[in-house]
């Protein structure tokens, strides 16, 4: 009949419509549909069925733990007092060589008689280059760079607040564990296990048979290419 | 492999070989025919790592000729030129494939002199060479003698150079390959326009005014000719309309335009404008090195950045001749697969969009699309600019969670329930909808022949009645060992684009449907074949060409590379969405302007990909 898929099509904004309005009454008991981080959860996953609006910013959505956005640079817990620690970069120059549209300028450390020493003098990311590629992240040998969760970069001025400096990008290591935690376990597990490695390798050379260290699944998993730099 | 896959039905690759010697096929056939036949002309490529036949300028078209009508391969795929600087010396490259046969391309290579780069145009044997032989002139400056209308297509007319060429240096120019020396050891920040401010960045063409040309009107340019008709059953003259829909349009996807001959309110002639978006992605190619590229492919057609990884990536590993391990081919068709879908949503959304029923229909679609991203997001770091595969495998794998869901149930529950479910609603909500239908059917109709003449791709192709998929007529990847369907439809109007879309993604369900086990099976095993390497080399010198059946249609990676040289020599990209609006004007002819905007949607392009 004329008209059939018309209404057919009707059935289904009226079932959206209807949805909308079901999820008011789910969450009523609960602290109400919005502004809620539990009902948010819900309503953005694969069980939510009614409107998937975000206010943003009062609501924010969760960012996976591989989210990527512009490079920080990683440090040693700060001792008291201060803001940063040692830097983990030892301006090998990694990063700034694969970076795609590159982005990343570094002045490498000189020692007082000329040679040079493996810290930055200098470390600039322009983040109106950045592509958040993340590829500086994934071959830096040294855990050092990593891509941040902080995506809310707005600013009046892009000539002066665009450039990030050493002073902007460093941030400690405490900070990195808080906004990945998996990652920064699996990584520091990977790192101890390469001198557990290199300490089998001397003991079997000794004599002693034990067998090959392995690396917990668990931690393989959260690395690039399943870790097999380590 | 694991025991799972030796269960799957055997690869159809066999089947066709079977009987046949080696020395059989068609390619390989066609070579020794067409050297046959113009022992004068066409000649084996002698350089190492090249495939396919050289033919000489003055024979081609002859040669094209024979090749369509007499030995199957009707099918012009590709067109691009290659700056051969040292030997002073323009090369166009041709790709051919049989639609019946399937397998591989027969390439051809022109090669020109630089000075006087002149090569009959194929216009008159696939008119599908149109757009892309005007982008070669355009970008390397070949001369396709005989053209209709050889202008400019990416960039304006008022470009100097070809910029494809290697000696030609951008206004930003710091090196010819990166890494750029300035970054390290001794990096001094610097914006691009403090040593070439802007103002001061552009060079016209010798004796090019920016102001007062050749055309008195712009549209003359696009559109040159008589613009009254006198009807012949009054004798009254009437005035045809030139407008211009876009480039800032809502209903052209993008930065995107069309110039349009009206009589009343019927186009009598439409032409695409593009380029808006141009940014020389392949001469950023060639600067970059092998790895760099792979997130540039994301940004070409940004709704199905994960195909593009695909391809890119199957390109280099057939020049490097690179192992993909078991589990990270798994998880590549299961990124891609789930990528057709949410391209598919996101036309079929628009397409609603484009017949007048905005936004709310549309977001309806939209919901499921959300679900696949936040997959993305959690796997590979990033909604829409994945960056997700690698030379050898993927970088990232499986997350434990999305969204506060285990992974595996997250699948389980996208593939089983939400899409199936967003894929019913949208039947319900389009397929019968008398509306729908009166605006769609016998709508910009493409017939079988036109379209393999202007050499469309993907479901443009199929819905005019061309079972041609790359997945089964050229295999990559693990597809031959999965059970799925080729759709096709046969009359080539707008709902039958809409029907391939829809029934492909119930396809696509089935082969993730079957991934999944695999996926399960694989767990813990290497994503990767190769140790992360951030400077890779070409082994050998030679070309390569990847291509994959992108949602769009076929999307393919051109690249040559010398030996021991970390970037590519020539990078092409062919992208579907450009040559898919090839046989635009010839589809609107006859149709009302609102018709227009609901053509250009079931063509389904993307203005990242079209203008790269």
């Amino acid at each position: 009949m004329y008209g059939t898929g018309i209404l057919k099509g009707m059935a289904v904004v009226m079932k959206h419509f209807v949805n909308s309005y079901l999820d008011d009454f789910s969450w009523a008991a609960r602290g109400g549909r919005y502004y809620n981080d539990e009902a948010l959860q819900v309503r953005q996953g694969v069980k939510g069925r009614g409107v998937k609006t975000v206010f943003y910013p009062e609501e924010k959505l969760d960012v996976p733990e591989r989210f990527r956005f512009v490079p920080f640079l990683v440090t040693d817990d700060p001792p008291p007092g201060q803001k940063w620690g040692k830097d983990w970069c030892t301006s090998c120059g990694i990063c700034a060589k694969v970076c795609p549209p590159q982005c990343i300028w570094i002045e490498r450390g000189k020692q007082p008689n000329g040679r040079p020493k493996p810290e930055p003098n200098a470390f600039f990311i322009d983040i109106d280059i950045c592509m958040n590629c993340g590829f500086c992240m994934e071959f830096c040998p040294f855990d050092a760079i990593k891509l941040d969760h902080d995506y809310e970069l707005a600013s009046y001025n892009r000539t002066t607040a665009h450039i990030h400096d050493k002073e902007r990008l460093s941030k400690p290591l405490s900070y990195w564990r808080e906004i990945a935690p998996k990652k920064a376990a699996a990584e520091e597990a990977a790192r101890n296990f390469v001198e557990e490695a290199k300490a089998k390798k001397k003991a079997r050379q000794a004599g002693d048979g034990e067998p090959d260290p392995t690396l917990a699944d668990e931690h393989a998993r959260q690395l690039m290419y399943r870790g097999d730099t380590y | 492999m694991s025991e799972l896959i030796l269960d799957a039905p055997e690869p159809q690759e066999e089947e066709m070989m079977m009987g046949t010697a080696v020395s059989d096929d068609p390619v390989a056939r066609a070579a020794a025919l067409l050297k046959e036949r113009f022992p004068d002309a066409v000649s084996d490529d002698p350089r190492d790592g090249y495939s396919g036949v050289m033919v000489s300028a003055d024979k081609l078209v002859e040669v094209a000729t024979a090749l369509r009508d007499d030995f199957g391969f009707n099918y012009l795929s590709s067109v691009t030129g290659v700056d051969l600087l040292s030997e002073n010396k323009l090369e166009a490259v041709y790709h051919t494939y049989s639609l019946d046969q399937g397998g591989d391309a027969l390439v051809l290579h022109v090669q020109v002199d630089r000075d006087n780069p002149s090569i009959p145009s194929l216009v008159p044997v696939w008119p599908g060479a149109d757009f892309q032989e005007r982008e070669a002139w355009d970008l390397i400056g070949i001369h396709f003698e005989g053209h209709p209308d050889l202008r400019r297509i990416l960039t304006w007319d008022g470009f100097n150079g070809h910029p494809l060429r290697k000696d030609w240096k951008e206004a930003f120019f710091e090196e010819e390959k990166k890494p750029f020396g300035s970054r390290w050891p001794d990096g001094g920040v610097f914006r691009a326009e403090e040593k070439n401010p802007f103002g001061k960045n552009v060079q016209y063409p010798p004796g090019w005014q920016p102001t007062g040309n050749e055309y008195d009107v712009e549209t003359d340019m696009y559109l040159p000719g008589e613009t009254h008709v006198v009807d012949p059953g009054t004798g009254i003259k009437t005035d045809q309309v030139t407008v211009n829909i876009g480039p800032q349009h809502p209903s052209t996807h993008g930065v995107f335009r069309m110039v349009v001959v009206l009589d009343g309110e019927t186009v009598v002639d439409l032409k695409p404008v593009m380029g808006y978006l141009h940014r020389n992605h392949e001469k950023i190619g060639e600067r970059n090195t092998f790895i760099q590229n792979i997130p540039y492919t994301d940004r070409l057609d940004y709704l199905a950045s994960m195909s593009n990884n695909h391809g890119y990536v199957l390109a280099v590993e057939k020049l490097f001749g690179m192992e993909v391990t078991e589990r990270a081919e798994w998880l590549r068709i299961l990124m891609v697969e789930l990528t057709r879908i949410c391209n598919h949503l996101w036309a079929l959304g628009f397409l609603l969009n484009d017949l007048g029923a905005l936004q709310t229909p549309m977001l309806y679609f939209y919901l499921e699309r959300e679900l696949i991203l936040d997959f993305f997001e959690a796997t590979a770091g990033s909604r829409m600019m994945c960056n997700y595969m690698r030379f050898g495998g993927v970088a990232y794998d499986l997350p434990d969670d999305v969204r506060g869901t285990p992974t595996m149930q997250f699948l389980e529950e996208l593939i089983y329930g939400n899409i199936p479910r967003v894929l019913e609603q949208g039947d319900q909500l389009m397929t019968g909808n008398e509306i729908v239908r009166a605006r769609s059917i016998g709508v910009g109709v493409l017939s079988r022949e036109d379209a393999i003449a202007y050499s469309t791709a993907g479901p443009v192709l199929r819905a005019s009645g061309v079972q041609y998929d790359v997945r089964r007529a050229n295999p990559y990847s693990f597809y031959p060992h999965l059970d799925f369907d080729i759709p096709v439809r046969f009359n080539g109007d707008v709902m039958d684009r809409y029907d391939i879309r829809m029934e492909e993604m119930r396809q696509s369900l089935r082969i993730l449907q079957q991934v999944l086990p695999h996926i399960k099976a694989t767990a813990g095993q290497k994503i990767n074949s190769d140790k992360p390497q951030y400077a890779l080399r070409a082994p050998r010198a030679g070309e390569a060409y990847g291509r994959v059946e992108n949602p769009k249609g076929e999307l393919g990676y051109y690249i040559t590379a010398r030996r021991r040289e970390g970037n590519p020599d020539r990078y092409h990209v062919r992208a579907p969405s450009f040559i898919n609006l090839t046989p635009l004007g010839k589809m609107c002819q006859g149709h009302k302007v609102a018709d227009i905007v609901v053509i250009l949607g079931s063509i389904d392009i993307v203005l990242g990909e079209v203008d790269r």
